[in-house]
């Protein structure tokens, strides 16, 4: 895990980027997935990904996630387009 | 000046003390907050916490947080260091140090940035207890804590 400076920039053309943090990113089995030629809303995209993933479909659906893209908060009307990094996540724990 | 940090290793509260102090004559108040690792949480004995967190994300997320702290009170220093990947019982977890010429600005700002943090910043907590692990909830109170600000 890298600690400061953080990951690359996001991914450029033709491909978004998805991760999951904490408790998603185990219910998921990963912390990464790549996805070609999506255009959509952050809803629609969780939508998707638990019709391409039957397994997926509970934990993406849960009431407290929250989303970012571009490592900014999003809401589930924020449009995604080709190159974004989008994350997924429950409600943060720091402190 | 603002000193942001997401780090693994321990920190200092006394060299973050004498980095806010130092050749600092302007300002006549310091409020220092220090968040650590306690023994008992939601009912069970904790033996110790794994900290994730979102590189890139967490760093802009605190950036932004110290820069509307600043848009409220006169600050002179920020100081907000947050560690992550394993701890122990009674680590410290998260350090915010402020300085300004007077008092309440300093109090309220160190209070501020912290109630922010806690409500936004992408970390989050697993601890490991005599039952095994499992995520830390997030707390009704952290959000209502942030609310009365606005």
């Amino acid at each position: 895990m890298a600690v400061s400076g953080g990951i690359g920039a996001p991914e450029v053309s033709g491909m978004i980027k998805i991760l999951f943090f904490a408790s998603l990113r185990e219910q998921l089995g990963t912390a990464e997935y790549k996805l070609e030629n999506y255009s959509g809303s952050v809803s629609e995209l969780r939508t998707y990904l638990g019709e391409q993933f039957p397994d997926w479909q509970a934990p993406l659906q849960a009431a407290d996630l929250q989303a970012a893209v571009n490592r900014e908060m999003a809401l589930a009307s924020t449009r995604i387009a080709d190159g974004d990094e989008v994350a997924f996540f429950p409600p943060v724990t720091g402190g | 000046m603002d000193f942001i940090e997401v780090r693994k290793g321990a920190f200092s509260v006394a060299e973050e003390f004498a980095a806010l102090r130092r050749e600092n004559r302007g300002d006549g108040a310091c409020v220092m907050f220090v968040g650590s690792v306690r023994d008992f949480n939601a009912g069970a004995a904790v033996r110790g916490l794994k900290l994730e967190h979102y590189p890139g994300m967490t760093e802009k997320s605190l950036q932004d947080i110290t820069a509307d702290a600043r848009a409220h009170w006169p600050l002179g220093r920020v100081r907000l260091l947050h560690r992550v990947g394993p701890l122990a019982l009674q680590d410290d977890i998260v350090f915010v140090g402020v300085t300004s010429p007077h008092r309440q600005a300093a109090f309220a700002a160190c209070q501020y940035i912290m109630d922010r943090l806690k409500t936004e910043a992408p970390f989050w907590k697993q601890e490991s207890s005599e039952t095994g692990d499992r995520w830390v909830a997030a707390r009704e109170i952290d959000k209502r804590e942030m609310e009365k600000w606005g």
